[in-house]
């Protein structure tokens, strides 16, 4: 036997108690690691981006167009080494309430300036060859059980009417930053259904260096300034963080509940430690007069609590990370592309299961180590 | 041979504003091989001694020696790595760990020495032999009579092999059957492996079978009676 032995023999004493505790645990700890994970992945998503792309949009605001006379002006800005443009759609598919994202994109441009999105190059030319069709994530394809070659009809409503595409292509993302949720037909297709009447919601630039971002910004900015369509142009990062900025104080508010959720748990195992403790005030008595220390009867008290909370934080830690590593949910996916726990997250939780365990444990470990031997022996269970 | 050298010891409780002596210059001396009975009423004292001479509670005043180390002046610290080498305790409840098995009981404070796993698992084997426990060495204090988880407490309490074993009221909760094969077995440990036995008991039986009785009334020593078998 050894002292190990010991501490499991305590933990065994009330196999059930011990069991709920760790589990407590576990849920607190896996709730705070994917509350948590909502403010990194955004931080994530925020950083995310080429050093040499560039997004054009509006001065105002993203929901109002630009021109297409513009991508020619664009292309001809020096460091420019490509231009695309795209819109935002905003059709909805059998029920208005079922959201997707859907965007006319041009296509040759879109994808030479999009490596990480793969395409199989027959699907590809057969996309491109045909006007009315679409390119769909493989994620979305799986949920609608869509095949390729089949018609899919979206309901306009910003450009109303019934739209039928045909779906030619899927693609998959090289990176999870990128969902593989999105649906995208030919910008021309839009300007044809539309009389002409469709203008660009952005334009996507190339540049052959990214240290010319400022000055290219600069001279776009100042090209379109007194325009009808004044932009602001930015580094496709500063899009990026823009566009997570709307998710406003939601980290805050997850990581706040993530933290109470914890405290409530250092309650709980405060408590079951204690009570724990309490019970075996007799045994501690027998312990010290056979000859066991002071520090070491204290130890075995803190190593109970440490045991708990550390399996407890293990499977739920663990558990987040292999589930959010493994499983997309879609209804996270959408918002937040690439929802996974960060490293960063797992050690916070190794230093809160720490604390854990030492608030948890430290109070029975302490009453133990300094009880006398006699008032430990005369105590009535 | 003095083993245990008490010298004018004094020892006072504070109960609420009250003031309780238990003992006042007591001195008193606990020859090295004996089996010394100590008896008395309630209240009188008797625990009190067997715990200050295991080093679980302190003289106000005075000193106590154990084979040469002055108990009464040690640090808590120092106090358990000696009661670990010196220090064989029998409780009156038996106190075994109930999630641990006869075997694991047994084997608790060897966990306190160098020994490896091998050496211990002969010691612990030696001393559940001989109490007669060889075939329940598996069993959980629950799946125990009560004679039996006090021999289990008795083999725990050798199997260090300590100076002095030190019991408390140690038949108090057996049965007269068992209390005579304990006693029995006391007077075996004395006889055979000379070992140095201090037993508080109310029992006059259970003190007929020791070599020296002492009686204690409200903290004085009233008399001696030394019987030499």
């Amino acid at each position: 036997m050894t002292r190990g032995r010991l501490v499991w023999a305590n933990l065994m004493r009330h196999k059930w108690r011990t069991l709920l505790t760790t589990a407590s645990v576990a849920v607190a700890m896996f709730l705070f690691a994917t509350l948590r994970s909502f403010g990194t992945t955004l931080d994530a998503l925020s950083q995310w981006g080429s050093a040499n792309r560039m997004v054009v949009r509006h001065a105002t605001a993203i929901v109002f167009p630009l021109q297409m006379s513009y991508a020619q002006r664009l292309a001809a800005v020096e460091g420019v080494a490509g231009v695309s443009w795209a819109n935002w759609f905003g059709g909805w598919y059998q029920d208005p309430k079922v959201f997707f994202a859907n965007f006319a994109v041009d296509g040759p441009s879109f994808l030479a300036l999009y490596p990480e999105i793969v395409v199989p190059e027959e699907q590809k030319q057969e996309w491109l060859r045909d006007r009315a069709s679409a390119v769909v994530g493989v994620d979305l394809m799986e949920k609608y059980g869509w095949r390729v070659g089949q018609n899919v009809v979206l309901n306009g409503t910003i450009f109303p009417g019934e739209w039928q595409f045909t779906i030619r292509a899927t693609y998959t993302s090289a990176t999870r930053a990128f969902d593989e949720r999105s649906f995208m037909f030919h910008y021309a297709y839009l300007d044809e259904r539309t009389n002409h009447q469709a203008q660009p919601g952005w334009f996507y630039l190339r540049i052959a260096n990214g240290d010319d971002a400022p000055r290219i910004a600069a001279t776009v900015d100042g090209m379109f300034k007194n325009s009808n369509s004044p932009t602001k142009t930015m580094t496709e990062q500063a899009f990026q963080a823009s566009w997570m900025g709307m998710f406003g104080n939601v980290r805050t508010l997850m990581n706040a509940i993530g933290l109470a959720v914890v405290f409530a748990i250092l309650l709980v195992t405060g408590n079951a430690m204690m009570m724990s403790a309490r019970e075996r005030t007799r045994e501690v008595g027998t312990l010290k007069a056979i000859g066991f220390g002071d520090r070491t009867v204290g130890l075995i008290e803190l190593a109970e609590a440490g045991a708990v909370v550390l399996t407890g934080t293990l499977l739920g830690v663990g558990g987040a990370t292999l589930l959010w590593k493994n499983i997309r949910v879609a209804a996270i996916e959408q918002f937040i592309p690439g929802f996974q726990v960060a490293t960063n997250t797992i050690w916070i939780s190794a230093a809160i299961a720490l604390t854990l365990t030492l608030v948890s444990g430290l109070v029975p470990a302490l009453r133990a180590s300094r009880m006398s031997v006699v008032t430990a022996l005369r105590t009535v269970e | 041979m003095a083993l245990v050298e008490i010298r004018n010891v004094d020892k006072s409780f504070q109960r609420d504003s009250q003031r309780i002596d238990v003992f006042t210059a007591l001195t008193l001396d606990i020859a090295e091989g004996s089996f010394t009975a100590l008896m008395g009423p309630s209240g009188s004292g008797k625990s009190t001694l067997l715990n200050m001479v295991a080093g679980l509670d302190r003289p106000t005043r005075g000193t106590v020696r154990v084979a040469g180390s002055e108990v009464s002046a040690m640090t808590s610290g120092q106090l358990a790595a000696w009661r670990a080498r010196h220090i064989g305790f029998v409780f009156q409840t038996f106190n075994l760990l109930p999630v641990l098995s006869a075997y694991q009981n047994v084997e608790l404070p060897l966990l306190l020495t160098g020994l490896s796993k091998k050496e211990r698992d002969e010691r612990v084997k030696v001393a559940l032999g001989v109490v007669g426990l060889e075939d329940r060495m598996e069993h959980y204090p629950r799946q125990l009579s009560g004679g039996q988880e006090q021999r289990t407490a008795i083999a725990r309490a050798i199997v260090a092999d300590p100076t002095l074993i030190l019991l408390d009221e140690p038949t108090g909760q057996l049965d007269a059957k068992s209390s005579q094969e304990l006693l029995g077995l006391l007077a075996r440990l004395n006889h055979e492996f000379k070992k140095t036995i201090v037993m508080v008991t109310h029992d006059a039986h259970a003190a007929e079978r020791a070599s020296t009785t002492l009686h204690l009334e409200k903290g004085d020593l009233v008399e001696k009676g030394m019987v030499t078998r």
